[in-house]
């Protein structure tokens, strides 16, 4: 019974049924330093993850010298 | 989450604009509201001739995306670092803008550093006191130097970055921990072009969160070098956005408004032109033409005049 998040190639599980913004809390992940897809798909941080899904997230902060 | 304009499946919710969107509205409002700052901040209009400074990352492939749909005059530049990091970090850089370039017909100026100059960025820096440990202020006034150089000799009167929100207010945290009154004086959305043969640099993407320039080039098909520049990871300027994204966490809108607090605050005088260091002190530097403070040749020609390979360019 897990869900499975995906950032920069590492996996953490969590427990389906919570919804995107708890469970990236859950694993120390800022909401508004990810975007997250479902099946190729932008999500908004209030869909309920279910069991066996896999969730990736693209992290979005870059930052260097201009 | 419902999109507020047509009630299909939201793909992204702005927790500091309470706005939730699909995504063809989505790819509809963010054009827009550059479009709204653009004319907002007098940045430029259809007249001009824009340069937009392009390294291969979401923010400037994206900008350079949103102003061709507005149908603005606009060509890229695409400055080769020499930085591998064991990525081939320029080289992925390189061919992504030149895609990107070549798939919508548009045209990118390619300048090579190390074809240019004999040396990376990396190698660069090492020879110099200020590069020693870290190559980013080299690769800054690197880029800024030749941005500048390419915008005169080509005839482009805007040069546009792509900065976003994130950038703006992480810079601007920088400054005011540190009080730096140079930079705090002169960060705005446009820097107006006061040295003739100079192009005047505009921030477009300046009140647009990184997170929304992310979604943007993801929904709009944007390949986009996703690997950070190797000589980045641990700078102060990611460190600083992560800390203003916990406070956004809580507080949303919370790095929208130090930004906007600041250019108002700006508006109202509490930042005088007399306290920047660098004020009325600008002449033009011998070797290059361009606008330095230094007293002689500016801090970019100096460099070069170093190197066992003096540069072939102008």
């Amino acid at each position: 019974m897990t869900v499975i998040l995906v950032l920069r190639g590492k996996e953490f599980e969590v427990k389906p049924g919570m919804c995107l913004r708890d469970s990236l809390r859950k694993i120390n992940v800022v909401p508004e330093s990810v975007l997250a897809t479902r099946d190729g798909e932008l999500i908004t941080d209030d869909e309920i993850l279910h069991n066996g899904e896999v969730v990736k997230l693209i992290a979005v902060i870059s930052g260097g010298s201009v | 989450m419902k999109c507020r304009k047509c009630s299909d499946k939201a793909v992204i919710n702005m927790r500091q604009h309470k706005l939730a969107l699909c995504q063809e509205h989505f790819l509809d409002w963010l054009p827009s509201q550059v479009q709204r700052f653009i004319e907002k901040y007098k940045m430029f209009d259809h007249q001009d001739r824009i340069l937009v400074a392009v390294s291969g990352g979401k923010d400037s492939l994206s900008l350079w995306d949103i102003l061709w749909r507005l149908d603005y005059q606009v060509d890229g530049l695409y400055i080769g670092l020499g930085i591998d990091g064991e990525i081939s970090y320029s080289d992925q850089s390189h061919n992504l803008a030149e895609s990107f370039a070549s798939e919508r017909g548009l045209h990118l100026h390619v300048i090579n550093i190390p074809d240019s100059y004999g040396v990376s960025i990396p190698e660069l820096a090492q020879q110099t006191t200020r590069g020693m440990n870290k190559p980013c202020a080299v690769c800054g006034m690197t880029k800024r130097h030749i941005m500048n150089r390419i915008a005169r000799d080509e005839g482009y009167n805007v040069l546009a970055t792509g900065h976003n929100l994130d950038d703006e207010a992480a810079a601007l945290f920088g400054n005011t921990l540190n009080w730096i009154p140079g930079y705090l004086v002169r960060q705005w959305p446009v820097l107006e072009a006061h040295h003739p043969g100079l192009a005047r640099k505009v921030k477009p993407l300046c009140r647009i969160y990184e997170r929304e320039m992310a979604a943007y080039a993801v929904l709009r098909g944007i390949e986009y070098v996703y690997d950070e520049c190797p000589h980045a990871l641990g700078s102060k300027t990611i460190y600083y956005k992560e800390l203003l994204n916990q406070l956004e966490m809580d507080q949303p809108g919370a790095k929208l408004s130090f930004y906007l607090s600041f250019l108002q605050a700006k508006e109202n005088g509490l930042f005088a032109p007399q306290a920047d260091p660098g004020f009325e002190r600008l002449h033009e530097c011998p070797s290059c033409g361009q606008p330095t403070s230094n007293d002689g040749a500016c801090a970019f020609c100096r460099m070069v005049d170093r190197l066992p390979i003096k540069s072939q360019l102008p």
